[in-house]
């Protein structure tokens, strides 16, 4: 791809951005949120129409034409999403064959067998017949591989493959994407996670801005350059955090109480509490039970047993709207389903929670929430074309700092914030980090799940740890170190 | 930015008037006389005034009132309720057994307004049912209305006792033709206040900003304490209101009801006066006001056909042709184009 160039109303998204791919390598595309990412792949694939520029394929004198993914995909080039885009009631090899226009469909038996031979031959655990949704992500991930393997694809785009996946599941991809690269495809990975880059990248792309910051061997740029280079400037902000982790112990005056807390989401019943301006949180695996903890404590599942006191209060909290009414705020975990209301404008998104608990007869008015929206989008940086975009047109971490702001409007005494920064860029999650622990200094309470457990342990100044459902350890002070947390997830101790 | 946001409300509002304007000016080629309003009198004796555009202005009211509710119900629930027709005939039959009774000899046996209030309470009773069927039990809107389509008129014979009561007293007549003395038909003033209260409803409440958040995203809206269910029911119930408005205009028509025809398919119409506004029929964000002039637009198109002598039981086929073009050039993938293709021209002009 060279010179690139892609406007959109208000923005330039791509600014003359080159990009070269080799065959049998895998391609790490780095940058911040609206740095540019997305937007190239979309004009590599053919969603989106180039302004500018010329893309090459082959060597081929001739720039390759692309005007619609169909394009894209008779070409070779085949894109995995981060969102599964398969249909979960058809069977795995019906997925693999459907709209390809080819006759196979309609022979099952045949369909199946080229199906199974396939899948042993990439090594993917799955059996063609198998419905699709009784697979687990990972495996969907890889049927969409083996999918655009099968059509012959040269290009192979995965766009945040891993954000879902656990630790076991990531290996099985990277597994996958070895044996690919091996075979001669040439794979673009886009992702956030640094680990993996280095893990499995031969080379690294970084975008700022729409623009193109240089291409690099993985060899040559060590980690602390490579963040330096998505953000632009020589910082060390990860060590900055690190220095204050101590201070956010709390008053000692207990915030949240709950006793024997149960849910309908199959958790057994767990004790919590916090203090005033204390930062903690739950840790453990995914699927341990951490968010359906913090759902129990802000009602979003149905709770079915237990005492909460806020305050030394007794209170009786049945419905979300009970908990804001407390002061408890919630940043859910799926930003998607749970957070944004995509249609709406970023001002409407902003004011929804406050504007529900100032009442239905009290509207803010046209002036106020724009004061709201402004006031907000300077606050959090939220980088938006105006406050009346759609939220959906916001890149994750824009998306993520309105849901944020959102409920910082409501002026929460304790804030829950479930992997705010998942799938959202290494500035945008230092500056989130950094809002929890400030926030935290003006006495707010804050609850804080990360899959990360260095960022957990960066901000939390204890941790609840959870394994298979249940509360099985809590860790606070010398005992704060990433070992000691694997320890207890793991069960050591235990035995 | 309040310029642009006038810009972005202004396009939705675009098609529909943009129809209205073709419709007119269609009818300006063919027949000028088309657009004559004479002073005259009714029956009665009292000034009316009559043309096309007085039939317009008089049944598109009708269509216009159900867009209000069926624009909310849209939004909230993402799909529509078929049962309305159905629902204008229970609401008007309860009027007519409130206000003349079984074997009664017509003369009012109660207020006009208790006979409105008591349709209101049943038609919002219905409303809510349907309400329950789709907030509660997650039944699709169109599957959950089918019921009461099937048996609402079936209900409003019933409560009447199958008998045709005759309302003679005059003031009665009011309400779907002229109140002496105001020369331009009465449901056209219905809808105003109807549009008014709505207006001022979504000015000072909430219930736009609710309606659409439940409508795009329940689980997000439930998680910022709303009530998605509460919400979607209410749509339904405000629906029941809008209904009994207009089974007052049409048993007012009559004086009386005919079970099996009145406001028969006037649920399409209030539906496509919805889809005519641009309104996105799966659910989120709507504008009031294009549909109600999506509404007029309809009628302004079937008045149109009636002039040019299409039988009424052709008449159907000939909408549909129609509102095919008008929806397909409403349908976001053309809107693009055409979009497109003007902003090219500019850009060469």
């Amino acid at each position: 791809m060279r010179n690139i160039h892609k406007t959109f109303p208000g923005v330039r998204a791509l600014q003359g951005v080159d990009f070269t791919l080799c065959k049998g390598e895998i391609h790490a595309l780095m940058g911040e949120n609206g740095a540019g990412k997305s937007t190239l792949i979309k004009v590599l694939t053919g969603v989106y129409e180039k302004n500018e520029g010329e893309i090459y394929l082959d060597g081929l004198e001739k720039p390759a034409v692309i005007k619609s993914p169909q394009d894209a995909q008779n070409l070779g080039i085949s894109t995995v999403y981060q969102e599964i885009t398969l249909c979960p009631n058809l069977t795995v090899a019906e997925n693999m064959y459907i709209g390809r226009g080819s006759a196979k469909i309609t022979n099952w038996k045949k369909m199946n067998e080229d199906a199974d031979q396939i899948l042993t031959n990439l090594g993917i655990p799955a059996k063609a017949s198998q419905q699709l949704s009784d697979c687990s992500i990972a495996i969907q991930q890889m049927v969409a591989i083996a999918r655009a393997v099968d059509m012959d694809c040269k290009v192979l785009i995965l766009d945040e493959p891993t954000s879902s996946l656990d630790e076991s599941e990531v290996e099985k991809l990277f597994g996958l994407m070895r044996d690919l690269r091996a075979r001669g495809v040439g794979i673009i990975f886009v992702t956030h996670f640094l680990d993996q880059v280095y893990e499995v990248c031969d080379k690294i792309t970084v975008l700022r801005d729409g623009q193109l910051v240089g291409e690099y061997v993985i060899e040559d740029l060590p980690r602390v350059k490579l963040v330096a280079k998505m953000l632009g400037k020589e910082l060390d902000d990860m060590e900055e955090i690190k220095d204050d982790n101590q201070v956010y112990k709390g008053d000692d005056e207990y915030v949240f109480e709950a006793e024997q807390l149960q849910s309908d989401a199959g958790i057994r019943p767990f004790d919590f509490h916090i203090k005033k301006g204390e930062v903690n949180g739950f840790t453990g695996l995914l699927g341990s039970g951490r968010s359906e903890c913090v759902r129990a404590i802000f009602c979003a599942d149905r709770v079915t047993g237990g005492n909460v006191k806020m305050k030394g209060r007794p209170v009786k909290l049945a419905k979300p709207l009970d908990a804001m009414k407390n002061g408890i705020a919630y940043l859910p975990e799926d930003r998607k389903i749970d957070g944004i209301v995509g249609d709406l404008s970023v001002r409407d998104n902003l004011i929804l929670a406050a504007q529900v608990l100032r009442g239905f007869f009290q509207p803010f008015s046209r002036a106020e929430a724009n004061k709201f929206a402004d006031e907000y989008i300077k606050l959090l940086e939220i980088k938006t074309a105006s406050a009346d975009t759609p939220i959906k047109s916001l890149s994750g971490g824009n998306q993520q700092k309105v849901i944020l702001g959102r409920w910082l409007l409501t002026h929460p005494e304790y804030l829950i914030l479930d992997e705010p920064t998942r799938g959202i860029d290494i500035g945008t999650k230092i500056e989130i980090q950094k809002l929890v622990l400030k926030l935290a200094s003006e006495g707010m309470s804050v609850t804080f799940i990360s899959s990360e457990t260095d960022e957990m342990l960066r901000t939390c100044s204890r941790l609840v740890v959870m394994r298979d459902r249940k509360v099985v350890g809590e860790l606070s002070g010398e005992d704060l170190t990433q070992g000691k947390v694997m320890e207890t997830i793991a069960g050591g101790e235990a035995s | 930015m309040t310029k642009k946001k006038m810009v972005f409300a202004s396009r939705q509002i675009f098609i529909p008037i943009a129809a209205l304007l073709l419709l007119a000016l269609f009818n300006l080629a063919v027949d000028p006389s088309f657009f004559k309003i004479t002073l005259g009198r009714n029956s009665a004796g009292d000034p009316v005034l009559t043309g096309y555009l007085m039939t317009i202005l008089d049944y598109g009211s009708e269509v216009a009132i159900l867009a209000i509710g069926m624009t909310l119900v849209t939004a909230a629930c993402g799909g529509q309720d078929i049962s309305v027709g159905a629902a204008v005939a229970i609401a008007g039959s309860v009027i007519l057994r409130v206000l003349v009774g079984i074997g009664g000899d017509g003369t009012l046996q109660a207020p006009i307004i208790v006979g409105f209030l008591a349709a209101c309470v049943v038609a919002m009773l219905f409303g809510a049912f349907n309400g329950v069927l789709v907030a509660i039990f997650n039944i699709q809107p169109m599957v959950a209305t089918l019921i009461l389509y099937t048996a609402g008129r079936s209900i409003a014979a019933w409560i009447n006792n199958n008998e045709l009561p005759i309302v003679t007293d005059k003031t009665f007549t009011y309400f779907g033709g002229f109140i002496p003395g105001i020369p331009i038909p009465t449901p056209f003033f219905l809808a105003v206040i109807c549009i008014a209260i709505t207006l001022l409803a979504l000015r000072f409440t909430t219930l736009g900003l609710y309606t659409q958040a439940v409508g795009i995203n329940a689980s997000s809206s439930r998680l910022n304490g709303l009530n998605p269910v509460f919400i979607k029911w209410l749509s339904f119930v405000i629906l029941g209101l809008c209904v009994a408005v207009v089974g007052l205009i049409k048993t007012s028509r009559l004086s009386t009801i005919n079970y099996s025809v009145i406001a028969k398919d006037i649920e399409m119409d209030a539906i496509l006066a919805v889809a005519l506004g641009g309104n996105v029929l799966s659910g989120g964000k709507f504008n009031i006001m294009a549909s109600i002039v999506g509404a007029y637009v309809i009628q302004f198109l079937t008045t149109t056909l009636y002039k040019f002598n299409v039988s009424s039981d052709a008449l159907p086929a000939y909408k549909a042709v129609v509102v095919i073009l008008l929806v397909v050039l409403s349908a976001p993938a053309i809107k693009d184009k055409l979009m497109g293709m003007v902003k090219k021209q500019k850009g060469v002009g």
